[in-house]
């Protein structure tokens, strides 16, 4: 009997898109990297928690410091966080990375997102469930639950609610016709035009192009009325619809 | 084919295992060739519900290892002989249960049965992964606080992406929700969360509201599924829910809700 003989393959090749977040180093000093990063993550601690990360040592190597990457890799290790890629690295810090396991991107690409963007569904890790489909825009009609992640390359429409420790993420505008819930984050590829709209916003997290508020530092909302949520100055603006 | 119905919750305590012999005997009671599994592999205490402790020579693990047939690891229930009863092992770890393990003896059982019911262990982990990876149905068991709606809410996203119909993008596993040690008291002082506070965070097709009941400790002091106890509330409550589940409409009872703990709350927003 051969491997060939089975009616399906058990291995293939498929291609996906993954949008993962890009952690930028711009320092090589691992005391103040590691504060910045507990920090960081102390405001989101779920959303970070085993999130995987590109390792981008632009920043740091343009300024000529020296950077020992296996130091680095594990002061990322320590704060949950998971890398899975480099870039814009040197010989030695690529060759550090091989030995740990972690992939080397060295397209000088400035923007880690593939530009082959697959219109299927991607099978992550986890209970994550990534869609997306032609037009860019997903449209979910049914609660998302706790645990639960939504991903749109485009808009995202939800007509039911979003649940406690659930979470949301479009590149461009979210709406939810139910009560939000859980986190939401627009823009997360950096567009700092795009919106939130709820018709009963109690999220413990929003945020739009990486500007975040928790549930405690969200004012404006009133409970039932539909609410939109942009970015001012930097600021994030949560004002009624009309 | 069987109908495999999982209970299931997150949260430990809330009443799945209660619910499990007592819908698994209401299936019997009605006319359904029925079994009931324990998954709760190293803590089982469906078979002491259902008063067959006694009874126990092998366990769904020594089934799965092949160190026994399903037939002789099966209990006819004492009271009901379309009832049996696959007992967990107290002794084993739970790793001893694979997938591929559940997978065979749920197959096996579907050719025999009409209902099969799996009495999750609580949590998220392997056993409650296995328990509800093969089901057709869930009825999850929840009580009137925020920690067990929060917990079956997660269950509730586990079962529409982590189960077998969900892999295969066949049609999602069916949810029902089966509202527990409700007392209309207490949501009345707003110590628990009314039946509408419950319904606003879950939106679920309700399967039935069972009342706290002193009936359920005394029925599972006896070794008989509170459902045979007929005058009790608790045990009309599960019989409407079996009713329900085949098909029957009944009003719903046992819920009384003036003031949630959620109006109170918030109650001058
Ligand atoms: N309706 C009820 N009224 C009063 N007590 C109840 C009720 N339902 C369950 N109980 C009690 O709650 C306790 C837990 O019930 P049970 O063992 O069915 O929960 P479980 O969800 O299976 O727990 P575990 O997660 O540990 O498996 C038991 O002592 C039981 O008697
Ligand atoms: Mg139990």
């Amino acid at each position: 009997m051969t491997i060939n003989s089975h009616s399906f393959p058990a291995v293939e090749f498929k291609s996906s898109t993954f949008s993962v977040p890009v952690l930028s180093i711009a320092s090589n000093d691992l005391i103040l990297i590691q504060q910045l990063l507990d920090e960081k993550i102390k405001l989101a601690p779920e959303f970070f928690k085993h999130s995987p990360v590109v390792v981008d040592l632009g920043e740091v190597n343009k300024k000529q410091l020296a950077l020992d990457f296996e130091d680095l890799a594990t002061v990322i290790r320590k704060t949950g966080l998971f890398t899975i890629g480099i870039r814009n690295s040197n010989e030695a810090q690529q060759a550090q990375a091989i030995s740990l396991g972690i992939p080397v991107n060295t397209a000088p690409t400035s923007d880690v997102r593939v530009e082959n963007r697959k219109p299927k569904p991607i099978t992550a890790p986890a209970d994550d469930e990534f869609v997306t489909n032609d037009s860019t825009t997903v449209t979910i009609t049914k609660p998302i639950r706790s645990g639960q992640r939504i991903y749109s390359f485009g808009d995202l429409i939800v007509l039911a609610q979003v649940g406690a420790g659930a979470e949301i993420l479009a590149e461009g505008n979210i709406h939810v016709y139910g009560t939000l819930r859980g986190r939401a984050l627009a823009g997360v590829q950096g567009n700092t035009e795009a919106r939130i709209f709820c018709s009963d916003l109690q999220a413990e997290l929003i945020s739009i192009a990486g500007n975040y508020k928790i549930s405690d530092d969200i004012h404006g909302a009133v409970a039932n009325t539909p609410v939109q949520i942009y970015l001012q100055k930097n600021t994030l603006v949560v004002k009624p619809i009309i | 084919m069987a109908r495999i119905i999982v209970v299931t919750s997150g949260k430990g305590g809330v009443g799945k295992t209660t619910t499990s012999a007592a819908i698994s005997m209401g299936l019997a009671k009605k006319g359904h060739k029925t079994v009931v599994i324990d998954f709760d592999v190293g803590l089982r205490n469906l078979d002491l519900i259902m008063g067959c402790e006694r009874r126990v020579v092998y366990d769904i693990i020594n089934v799965i290892n092949g160190e026994a047939t399903l037939n002789q690891a099966l209990i006819k229930d004492k009271n009901c002989n379309l009832l049996s009863i696959l007992p967990a092992s107290q002794t084993r770890n739970k790793d001893a249960l694979t997938l591929e393990g559940v997978e065979k003896i749920l197959e096996e059982l579907s050719k025999d049965f009409k209902y099969i019911v799996c009495d999750s262990p609580a949590g998220i982990e392997t056993g409650a992964h296995l328990a509800m990876y093969f089901a057709d149905d869930a009825f999850v068991v929840t009580n009137p606080e925020v920690s067990s709606v929060r917990d079956s809410d997660r269950m509730l996203g586990l079962l529409s992406s982590k189960s077998r119909r969900a892999e295969r993008g066949e049609e999602p596993i069916k949810e029902y929700l089966l509202l527990s040690r409700y007392s209309p008291e207490r949501v009345k002082s707003g110590e628990m969360l009314s039946l509408d506070d419950v319904q606003d965070i879950l939106s679920l097709h309700l399967l039935g509201v069972i009342p706290e009941s002193k009936s359920v400790l005394t029925s599972s002091n006896a070794g008989t599924p509170v459902i045979l106890d007929e005058k009790s509330d608790a045990g009309q409550a599960y019989a409407d829910i079996v009713a329900r589940y085949l098909g029957e409409t009944r009003p719903h009872r046992f819920i009384d809700e003036k003031s949630g703990f959620f109006r109170k709350l918030f109650g001058g927003k």
